[in-house]
């Protein structure tokens, strides 16, 4: 086979799949943080208030049922109808925090009635007040329960931004692709891309083992 | 001083204290015994505002703790209470559980607070658990962790609802011998207790408690040998 149209595998190739893969942890990140901040908030809302919990439920249910392939699809469509052109990376943002925030509300949540009603009581009757108690007491101990359910969704996000590739964000998976239509070596590309993937929930996995052990539970 | 008066509690339909009256001077040892399902630990979660009541007042020190605008975290602080069930804060260590509301409610420096939280863990004994987390430590030590912690605040007041009825046998008497200390040092306590001795020799007067108020109040000797009420002296046949 003449090599006209396709180019070997080479170092420059590694690169490209490891640049791939720091925008997947990019995306990863950013998307774990605001979906963190995020599902806290709306879990906390959710546990506090029956009201909140109703109004809140639909939105926790939609991004749970609806695949996120057809969520990123339809909210880049639906931003570009209301004339807002966003870059790739923004728009993926957006779409995996609000889809991470609707699962980890919900360990959060989990993580808040596992506190006992009588530990939550003894905090105030010392004399703190809720948002004392919150901070130093029912927070604590409803986030070391939630702890491994977190770390679950997280590490499932950091897999999920491979689903952004659709609109045009070039991580690890599209970067793969790109690789592979241009070597023509798709198993050893594929290896290659997946070993990257592993290694790098292996060393997120490993570091929250060794932060779990850390902390009395 | 704190002073019951005509308290009504009801969940829905269920009545719960049904026109409470007890006063409890400074210095005084009350226990309140009586059956289970009487309402009494209801009512020791009233003194402090930790449940709201649906009729009559309860005044600490001349604060009506369940008028509008009293502060109940300023409350609180001077009334200390331990629970039946062990609630030491599991990720904290002993000294943490019992500086955290020195630290944070009285804004205390972490060394101040720490101190604080070592002299009264030394106090009730576990002078040698500062660093042990509450998993690591037995029932009764829960329960004196607990009494320490709530000691801190230095509060005039210290209510125990049933605090050795969660424990082992042989873990009572050390919980009841932290109490009786606390009581020969002059605390104000209030006990709803089962622990006959304790009611007996060491409260100055006994409260018995029966379907939501409280049916005789006097000294052990009286309440237990002479009761008034026909089903005083039938709670006091059974025991």
């Amino acid at each position: 086979m003449s090599n006209t149209y396709f180019v070997g595998l080479s170092f420059q190739s590694l690169l490209f799949l490891l640049e791939g893969a720091g925008r997947t942890l990019l995306l990863g990140f950013c998307a774990g943080f605001f979906g963190t901040l995020l599902g806290l908030t709306i879990g906390w809302l959710r546990f506090q208030s029956r009201i909140a919990a109703a109004v809140l439920a639909p939105y926790v249910d939609i991004c749970r049922s609806v695949p996120l392939l057809i969520q990123i699809i339809l909210v880049n469509a639906l931003l570009g109808v209301f004339g807002v052109y966003w870059n790739a990376f923004t728009t993926g943002l957006l779409v995996l925090a609000l889809y991470a925030g609707a699962y980890f509300s919900e360990v959060f949540r989990a993580g808040l009635h596992s506190v006992p009603i009588a530990t939550i009581r003894a905090g105030r009757a010392l004399g703190l007040n809720g948002l004392q108690n919150l901070a130093h007491v029912v927070m604590p101990i409803a986030t070391r329960v939630a702890f491994p359910g977190w770390v679950n969704i997280f590490l499932g996000t950091l897999k999920d931004t491979s689903l952004v590739a659709v609109i045009g964000y070039v991580e690890l998976l599209h970067a793969t692709q790109i690789l592979i239509t241009q070597t023509q070596q798709a198993l050893i590309v594929l290896l290659g891309s997946g070993a990257v993937y592993f290694i790098m929930c292996a060393v997120i996995s490993s570091l929250s083992r060794r932060f779990e052990i850390g902390i009395p539970k | 001083m704190i002073t019951i008066q005509d308290v009504k509690k009801s969940y829905g339909a269920a009545v719960v204290l049904n026109s409470v009256n007890l006063t409890v001077d400074k210095g005084e040892v009350v226990s309140i015994i009586g059956p289970s399902g009487s309402g009494k630990s209801t009512l020791l979660q009233c003194i402090n505002g930790l449940e709201a009541i649906q009729g009559g007042t309860i005044n600490v020190d001349g604060t009506s703790v369940h008028a509008r605008g009293t502060n109940l975290n300023r409350l609180r602080q001077k009334i200390g209470i331990v629970f039946q069930q062990f609630n030491a804060f599991p990720h904290l260590t002993a000294l943490q559980n019992a500086a955290l509301a020195p630290r944070r409610v009285l804004k205390l420096s972490k060394k101040e607070s720490h101190d604080r939280a070592r002299v009264q863990l030394e106090h009730v004994g576990l002078g040698d658990k500062l660093d042990f987390y509450p998993q690591q430590l037995s029932g009764g030590q829960q329960q004196r962790l607990a009494i320490a912690r709530a000691l801190t605040m230095s509060p005039s007041y210290m209510l125990f609802d049933e605090v050795t009825s969660a424990l082992d046998p042989e873990l009572v008497k050390e919980v009841l011998d932290t109490m009786r200390m606390l009581a020969r040092e002059g605390m104000t306590i209030v006990a709803v207790t089962h622990e006959m001795s304790f009611a007996r020799d060491v409260s100055t007067r006994v409260a018995f408690f029966d379907r939501g108020m409280v049916l005789e109040v006097g000294e052990p000797r009286k309440i237990f040998s002479k009761p008034a009420h026909a089903r005083t002296q039938e709670f006091i046949s059974r025991l």
